[in-house]
């Protein structure tokens, strides 16, 4: 059979999807996190240095122990930094633009990454009060709140 | 250690586990060689290409001999019948399985290629499978540009291959 050169529109393309449909065990801490979002309250730990870590780790930062004090925090608080995303991706929490960014609850210390639907980025400054939009059906996962609104709109 | 929850979650199920998804998505690029090779299929050939220097024959084929990393320009229809080189009978699940289980998957070498495909083995009783079986592709009514075209393969009634035909691919 002779030579057949292709030209470009008969090199053929198919779209190939790879899924890796992991579950992560989490520790005692998290799992404390976590099933605190199910029941909607946020949860953080009490750090050796008397301040409180939201999300939680494991260990202490400062001495790596283990961390065990429980304390619950507030479902708003204030922006501390925020990016923002004008052409969200389509895992990302929310279909139209929103910011990034880290949000020190009431009673926390450290800042929670998770979305603020703000509107415009005019809207987003530091020091911002913004609050929880809890989903109606939740698992004990950080989706469990939707995002977070200016705190004059919840 | 148990970390006490406050007073209003106590008696709640713990979360031990997250779901932690990720997808990736990918155009595939086919390539000029396994376009040429898919082009075929669509119209019922497979085709494979030689290498320039050894004269062995490709299937797939991806655009340059292997061994000696020249490119492959000459296409040579092979035949949809063959020998099983080698297989698995499959009878465990796992996720994202399409087939039922026990089903053999095998490789085979098609008569006039030199390198085996891996491919389904169907009509066939699992007990009775083994090296050197001859077998022949199912081709779906419609060809479409995909290996997939050809459903599966199954037992040719004929005597089984000389294992010299094959002893290289085992």
């Amino acid at each position: 059979m002779a030579e057949h050169i292709l030209s470009e529109d008969e090199i053929l393309t198919a779209p190939l999807t790879v899924e890796y449909p992991y579950h992560r065990t989490v520790g005692p801490m998290q799992g404390a996190f976590f099933t605190g979002l199910r029941e909607k309250v946020i949860l953080g730990a009490r750090m050796s240095d008397g301040r409180v870590q939201c999300p939680p780790t494991e260990y202490d930062p400062i001495t790596a122990d283990e961390l065990t004090d429980v304390v619950e925090v507030a479902d708003r608080g204030e922006v501390m930094s925020w990016s923002w995303v004008r052409h969200p991706r389509e895992k990302q929490p929310l279909d139209h633009p929103f910011a990034y960014a880290l949000i020190k609850l009431d009673g926390a210390d450290t800042g929670l990454l998770h979305a603020v639907d703000a509107g415009s980025p005019e809207a987003m400054r530091p020091g911002l009060r913004v609050a929880a939009k809890w989903r109606d059906e939740r698992e004990g996962h950080i989706n469990d709140i939707e995002c977070f609104v200016p705190e004059e709109a919840s | 250690m148990t970390i006490e929850l406050p007073e209003r979650l106590q008696g709640v199920e713990r979360v031990r586990a997250i779901r932690t998804p990720s997808e990736l998505h990918y155009t595939y690029g086919a390539g000029v060689a396994t376009s040429r090779f898919l082009h075929g299929l669509e119209q019922g050939k497979i085709l494979g290409e030689k290498c320039p220097v050894t004269g062995r024959v490709y299937v797939p084929p991806r655009g340059a001999s292997p061994e000696v990393g020249l490119p492959t320009t000459e296409q040579v229809e092979v035949s949809d019948k063959g020998t099983l080189c080698t297989f698995c009978i499959v009878n465990v699940p796992f996720y994202g399985q399409e087939m039922e289980i026990p089903y053999v998957s095998g490789n085979i070498l098609l008569d006039g290629s030199d390198l085996p495909i891996m491919h389904l083995l169907q009509e066939a009783d699992v007990t009775k499978v083994r090296m050197g079986m001859r077998v022949e592709a199912v081709w779906e009514e419609q060809h479409r540009p995909t290996l997939e075209t050809v459903k599966y393969f199954r037992p040719m009634d004929a005597p089984d291959a000389d294992y010299e035909t094959y002893r290289e691919y085992v």
